[in-house]
């Protein structure tokens, strides 16, 4: 029931309306619940009303999180496989 | 799609995993209650259990609408339905959800009723002024998310002086739920395993994270309010247990792109104004919590479905095998049910957790009843 979609602002049409591109389709959307709307801005879209709008820098600090831990991962997997080649050499 | 693949990314999602298997303490379990269905959701189709360790365990909380909808409300709908002069729109897996004497919406629409599924509720404006010899009605269900967009349509349906529109509101709150699930008779006698919450995704953007700020202070259980993509709950899960493994016990927020302390402040304001608290409110398994669901404000009582109607409340017949109540407690799993899988299938489903996708039956039904049972036998086996 929850569920929602990020959706791209692609034309303004009126204080409470724009055309969002929907995975590639244009549709109409209610945007009455957000302000301060502009072209080019996410929102999250549930049931046909836009519901708030995504922030790109906070996004961007969640990825970089992720990236972080990727790189521990990568690291940990070296070990790994570091380890098993020596064990492999004193057999 | 922008902001929802770079979230789902395998690679990632195995580097999250592995973290937490670094930081989880074999020493101890973690017992971690996502509230929502749309968590739920996200945890089986994406795996996530298979990637966590042992000691590591999820809980389905009571945050699917459909689930918690008291057979009662159901069945006053059914008779809504079964007036003639009435259309009764809502939206889809309300439908399949059996009621008493496991009636249907949909078998009542095959009764010859008129009974429409909608995508937005912005639609059943459309339908009411395409039928004005009819009487629509909005069956409206659904947490804080889905609230503000029924607000917008009661706003709208006052402005265009419609005569023949009105909504059976049947909006839930999720704080008060959670405080329920607190509160049980089971989590009063330590039955109730729970060690802390993924706080749910679009909920709060509306609500904020301020009103879960009484979890952590008077019960002691963390909060991290997480995204629907799998990286989002893995990395809440990888939150929570640092939180616990360090003694802290807060509020936190992993959705910082779209949650902030306050919410949207525009939506509250609008559902404040067009709805109200009401005394109580009977959900599905957890019985009657006070102050748990919204009310039309007298303001738009001309839109109101149950004065309109004088709808009376029913209470509805339970399948008395149906384990959906002990299920939505946090305290049975779908394979206690005795229904489960046989003859209970999201086909056939015979109890609500079974109908939507975000109900933990479906989703275990659709995605984890093999792995789990691989699971089962392994542990057997040790």
């Amino acid at each position: 029931m929850c569920l929602a979609i990020p959706v791209r602002i692609e034309a303004l049409i009126d204080d409470e309306r724009a055309l969002a591109d929907i995975g590639g389709l244009r549709k109409e959307i209610n945007t009455a619940l957000v302000e301060n709307l502009k072209v080019g801005d996410y929102v999250i879209l549930h049931v046909g009303y836009a519901l708030n709008k995504l922030d790109p820098e906070e996004a961007a600090r969640t990825l970089a999180l992720f990236e972080e831990l990727g790189q521990l991962q990568a690291a940990r997997d070296a070990a790994l496989e570091e380890g098993e080649l020596s064990m492999e050499g004193k057999a | 799609m922008k902001y929802v693949d770079e979230f789902r990314d395998g690679d990632k999602a195995r580097a999250i995993a592995g973290q937490i298997r670094q930081e989880a303490d074999p020493a101890r379990t973690y017992n971690l209650m996502e509230f929502c269905g749309g968590h739920t959701h996200a945890i089986f189709r994406y795996g996530i259990p298979g990637l966590l360790p042992p000691n590591v365990k999820l809980i389905h909380g009571p945050g699917c609408p459909v689930c918690v909808l008291p057979i009662g409300r159901l069945d006053m709908a059914v008779e809504l339905a079964r007036r003639p002069d009435v259309i009764l729109c809502t939206y889809g897996d309300m439908l399949r959800v059996p009621g008493s004497g496991r009636v249907s919406l949909m078998k009542v629409r095959a009764e010859g009723t008129d009974v429409r599924m909608l995508y937005s509720p912005a639609d059943a404006i459309t339908i009411a002024q395409q039928n004005p010899d009819k009487q629509v009605v909005f069956f409206a269900i659904g947490f804080e998310t889905t609230t503000p967009p029924t607000a917008l349509v009661l706003e709208q349906a006052k402005k265009l002086n419609l005569t023949n529109f009105s909504v059976f509101c049947n909006h839930v709150l999720t704080p008060a739920a959670m405080h329920a699930i607190l509160n049980t008779p089971e989590a009063d006698s330590g039955a109730l395993m729970l060690d802390g919450f993924i706080g749910p995704a679009h909920v709060s953007t509306v609500i904020g994270s301020a009103p879960y700020e009484p979890f952590p202070e008077q019960y002691g259980k963390p909060v991290v309010i997480a995204g629907f993509e799998p990286l989002d709950v893995l990395q809440a899960i990888l939150m929570l247990i640092r939180q616990l493994n360090e003694g802290r016990c807060e509020v936190e927020n992993e959705f910082t792109r779209a949650v902030t302390r306050e919410g949207n402040a525009k939506a509250k304001a609008l559902v404040e104004r067009v709805f109200e608290r009401r005394e109580s409110f009977e959900w599905r398994g957890l019985g009657a919590i006070p102050h748990s669901a919204l009310c039309i404000a007298p303001a738009y009582a001309a839109f109101d479905a149950e004065k309109r109607f004088g709808l009376e409340q029913l209470h509805g017949r339970e399948n008395k095998a149906c384990e959906c109540p002990s299920i939505l407690r946090g305290v049975k799993n779908p394979r206690d049910c005795s229904l489960f899988g046989d003859p209970c299938t999201p086909d056939n489903p015979l109890g609500s957790c079974m109908v939507s996708s975000e109900g933990a039956c479906a989703a275990y039904y659709s995605y984890g009843r093999f792995s789990d049972s691989r699971i089962a036998v392994e542990e057997v086996n040790v």
